[in-house]
């Protein structure tokens, strides 16, 4: 199928051409979020009327060959992805677009290679079924993202980047060394075969075969967990994510953790749905409940908005791991494990659109103001109405408010918790909602109190656009959730529908 | 049409809204024939919708999101009294905010929000589900903060907060409560009668218990009335709103439609939670009045009045007995039109002539007759003199609570009428029996101009004597109350 290899090569070749092509990065870039979205809109409808489309590259069958595979999942992330980046590619013209009469800067020079790149492994990542494929990917996304949060070479920023940069490379390394065991004892890294062979059904498997495979899958899931920033594996993501430039933190907040849970949603519900146990299931959960609550309070805590905006993704991930007892656990809550496990990628795909909207409005209000503390923030509504606004309804969807996406999310999720009589889960999911609340009222009450005394620098118009339609797009996502719900629906894993055990 | 019409009267305030927020803060003349031209429009839907439902039209739309996850509107006569107040006092408000607020700043993103408002409350009159209630309520909690908010001080600033800390945590409580409920009973419609069976009787309480907190705090029920005083920091038009139509009078309405559409009279009773819930509303209602008597700023006192007095409508729907029903959604109404009356004065009198304290009241009458005599007429409502609409909802209190058997509710009632004459009488004095001193007089010389002012006082104070005088007609708020309470017993 065209339409994939267009997903995953189109950014790639774009980031080449924008090292080769000087003064042109923006361009390069507009032409392959055009091509891009061309390619969703052709794949969307085919998926969800026709099922999941693979494509096997080169013609060469897994074991041998690598199959990449267009399903709801990978669809509905890359349409975020898409989103996100058309907005962001936009938003950085401003600051990073080459002027003709100037010497290009670094980040004129690197930001879009680096930016296209990032896009490029995001969307093989959602695509792959591949393990080791995926661990590519992985390195590829950490090495553009590590060099994005360095790229105005601050001080501070640099310390972030290395820091993130040990994280993840802990996190790759234990995923690889995860790998070549499940290799070792497999044959195979393909998701589909690997799920084929039952791994952890008791019958089959001897006692030490087992014992790795526990191993294996316990090395990538924490590699995993390292990378998508689970408490307590959080502490890179806060000084990377703010001390990066406004659109380059909006990609990281947006969207890099998402590709690394998307591989860990594949692991254990696809490849290897037999090896969970409840006590696995409710230590994933507790750690995200852990950091829905460690993170908010961290939030509230902060002074400067990127801060509060960055820790505040450390919370809303920790959401994202309540997939796991939710979709798992008992019989009786099968019915509604697809619900939560929909619920889940709900919460995902509206984090990312209202965080990527967030971190664009901290953009616009650091150009206004000079800076990001919250006391600065005074007088920004009447100043800035329009990203005040983008601000406000991108909330709505973090607090997971009606009618947004992150609504949606948190009512399917509540279900089941209620549902399967897991109250505790409902607990964390009303609390965290609170929690965000409190921390996101800050720079909103600071922002709506007036002072006449403030001057603030000129924004134009067009950065103010692009994080109102992201915030948008967020509200729609709840709105009109009836498409992008069966559209995740198609190609679910059989273990989402009936429970993890 | 039937499918088209409870979107149409939503769309009424949400396209208005949807354009405000993008027009210059100088467009004034566009700003004013959206607003008020949908106001008028949603206004006549609502009368043609009233003929239709008469005739036996059932109305309904339905909107579905995810699985189990759909919005449905539904028009019922509970619904049709509560949306008829709305569109008819809001179309009054909006004349009075365009006068009260004439040039002042941000009107764009004030009446864009104030459009937004209407179609909430809009929405929670019209909502045929839990779910879609409570999409619409908080989409309420979310329109109104900028509206309180919006002179943009310290003191209104505050004010919003503490209105978002009672509304956003009872807003969670209302979704747990949903949410478990229809975990174990599937989608509840109001027009459908609930199967509780797969629920046992402490969790059916527990439940009942978090509705009423979760609605509690914007009916301001106590203790979750807090934020009801601090809120009067914000312009006059929206405190009128607050008090009169949209949050307060959401948080009633919400009680009604689970006393009476979800769980139903009978079952409240059974579950025994009929008795916590009216002992609840009496204590309400004695400490809204202690308090009222203790202010001595006009807005505080009436702002602490209106805690006491939504409590005679979940009073009544507490009691549970035909009369008190009746009375109780009849009140609904009364209040809202005699409330808002108080409001608008209140705004007249601190815009025209600075005066804010009861005590700057002396002999005002003889300046501002109009204002006064409004003023003068909803308090005489709101002690419940006859003939006012006041008087109707107590007497069918009264015989409510005779049904009932409960006649320490008299009490309540005899007490709270003596409380509610100790806080109006004296002001009603000052202003017309006391000379005029020169606190009075201090601000700009007092009128009562221009007419977009006065006018809508001047209405909704001879509507809540009409509604009062001509209770026992076919179309009064009264036998619309009647009809829903017939309904109740008869099913």
């Amino acid at each position: 199928m065209l339409a994939i290899v267009a997903l995953v090569t189109l950014p790639l070749v774009a980031a080449l051409m924008a090292v080769v092509v000087e003064r042109r990065g923006e361009w390069i870039a507009l032409l392959s979020v055009i091509g891009v979205v061309i390619a969703l809109s052709v794949l969307m409808p085919l998926v969800a009327t026709d099922g999941p489309v693979d494509l096997v590259i080169g013609g060469w069958q897994a074991p041998l060959g690598i199959t990449l595979r267009a399903d709801g999942l990978a669809l509905a992330f890359a349409g975020m992805a898409a989103l996100v980046m058309a907005a962001v590619l936009v938003s950085a013209r401003t600051l990073y677009g080459a002027s003709p009469s100037e010497a290009e800067t670094r980040g004129q020079w690197a930001f879009w290679p680096l930016a296209l790149l990032l896009w490029g492994a995001l969307n093989v990542a959602f695509l792959s079924r591949d393990l080791f494929n995926l661990y590519v990917a992985l390195e590829l996304l950490t090495v553009a993202a590590v060099a994005l949060v360095a790229i105005e070479g601050k001080r501070e920023s640099l310390a972030a980047a290395l820091r993130y940069l040990m994280f993840a490379l802990m996190g790759s390394l234990a995923y690889l060394l995860g790998a070549a065991l499940l290799y070792a004892g497999h044959g195979t890294l393909d998701i589909g075969l690997l799920a084929a062979r039952d791994i952890g059904d008791a019958s089959g498997a001897t006692g030490s075969r087992r014992a790795s495979d526990i191993m294996a899958a316990g090395l990538m899931t924490a590699g995993l967990a390292v990378k998508t920033a689970l408490f307590p594996f959080h502490a890179w993501l806060a000084p990377a994510h703010a001390g990066a430039p406004a659109p380059a933190s909006a990609i990281l907040s947006a969207l890099v953790p998402k590709a690394s849970f998307v591989i860990l949603l594949r692991l254990w519900f696809e490849a290897l749905p037999g090896l969970t146990t409840p006590a696995l299931l409710a230590t994933l959960g507790g750690l995200g409940a852990a950091a829905v609550f460690y993170g908010s309070v961290l939030a509230l805590r902060q002074n400067r908005l990127k801060l509060i905006i960055a820790y505040s993704t450390v919370a809303q991930i920790g959401y994202l791991f309540l997939v796991f007892p939710l979709a798992g656990g008992d019989s009786y809550a099968q019915p509604w494990a697809a619900g939560a496990w929909t619920g889940v990628i709900f919460q995902a795909l509206s984090h990312g659109l209202a965080k990527a909207a967030m971190f664009l409005c901290a953009g616009v209000w650091i150009i206004a103001v000079g800076n990001d503390r919250l006391s600065g923030m005074r007088g920004l509504a009447s100043a800035t109405p329009m990203t005040m606004s983008a601000f406000g309804i991108a909330g709505v969807a973090l607090v997971a408010l009606p009618p947004s996406g992150g609504f949606t999310a948190k009512y399917l999720m509540l279900t089941a918790a209620f549902a399967s009589g897991q109250t505790i889960w409902a607990v964390v999911l009303l609390l965290g909602g609170l929690l965000s609340a409190a921390y996101l009222y800050r720079p909103l009450a600071m922002a709506f109190s007036r002072d006449d005394d403030a001057t603030f620098a000129p924004v134009p118009r067009s950065l103010q656009v692009a994080p109102l339609l992201l915030a948008l797009a967020a509200i729609l996502l709840g709105l009109g959730s009836q498409a992008p719900f069966s559209l995740i629906q198609t190609g679910r894993p059989a273990a989402a529908a009936e429970g993890l055990e | 049409m039937t499918a088209l019409l409870p979107v149409l009267i939503l769309l009424t305030s949400l396209i208005p809204a949807a354009i405000t927020f993008f027009l210059a803060q100088d467009s004034k003349r566009l700003r004013i024939a959206l607003n008020l031209g949908g106001a008028v429009l949603k206004l006549g839907l609502i009368v043609f919708m009233l003929a239709e439902v008469a005739q036996g039209t059932v109305h309904e739309t339905r909107l579905e999101f995810a699985p189990g996850l759909y919005l449905l509107l539904r028009v019922d006569a509970l619904s049709l009294l509560f949306v008829s107040l709305s569109a008819f006092l809001w179309l009054l408000t909006t004349v009075y905010a365009i006068a009260y607020l004439r040039d002042g700043p941000e009107l764009s993103r004030f009446f864009g929000f104030f459009s937004l408002c209407v179609a909430a409350t809009t929405g929670i009159a019209l909502s045929g589900t839990l779910i879609s209630f409570f999409i619409f309520f908080e989409l309420l909690t979310l329109s109104t903060w900028p509206l309180v908010v919006h002179k943009q001080n310290a003191k209104s600033i505050a004010a919003g907060r503490s209105y978002l800390s009672y509304a956003l945590p009872s807003g969670a409580m209302l979704l747990v409560a949903i949410v478990w409920l229809e975990s174990a009973v599937g989608p509840v419609e109001f027009a459908r009668p609930v199967d509780f069976g797969p629920l046992d009787r402490t969790s059916q309480q527990v439940i009942f218990a978090l509705f009423i907190a979760g609605l509690g705090a914007k009916a301001a029920l106590i203790p979750l009335h807090g934020w009801l005083p601090a809120a009067m920091a914000a312009p006059a038009p929206v405190s009128a709103l607050l008090h009169a139509v949209a949050v307060v009078k959401a948080g009633a309405f919400g009680v009604m439609r689970v006393v009476l559409d979800v769980y139903g009279l009978e079952r409240m009773t059974d579950l025994g939670l009929a008795l916590p819930l009216s002992v609840l509303a009496a204590l309400t209602i004695l400490w809204g009045s202690a308090r009222a008597l203790q202010q001595d700023e006009i807005k505080k006192r009436l702002a602490f009045s209106t805690v006491s007095q939504v409590s005679y409508i979940i009073l009544g729907i507490a009691l549970a007995s035909p009369f008190a029903v009746i009375g109780g959604l009849a009140h609904l109404v009364h209040q809202g039109l005699m409330k808002i009356t108080l409001f608008f004065c209140a705004g007249i009198f601190d815009e025209r002539a600075d005066i804010r304290r009861i005590d700057q009241l002396d002999g005002i009458g003889a300046h501002m007759p109009w204002t006064s005599v409004c003023f003068s007429l909803g308090a005489i409502g709101m002690i419940g003199l006859p003939p006012t609409a006041g008087f109707v909802t107590k007497i069918y209190l009264g015989i409510g609570a005779v049904q009932a058997d409960a006649l320490w509710v008299l009490a309540v009632l005899g007490a709270s009428t003596l409380l509610n004459a100790a806080y109006f009488l004296p002001m009603l004095y000052r202003i017309w029996f006391l000379q005029p001193t020169a606190a009075t007089t201090e601000g700009a010389k007092p009128n009562e101009r221009p007419l977009g002012l006065i006018a809508p006082a001047v209405i909704t104070a001879f509507a809540s004597i009409a509604v009062g005088l001509l209770a026992a007609s076919a179309f009064s708020p009264l036998a619309l109350a009647t009809q829903i309470a017939e309904r109740q017993y008869l099913r």
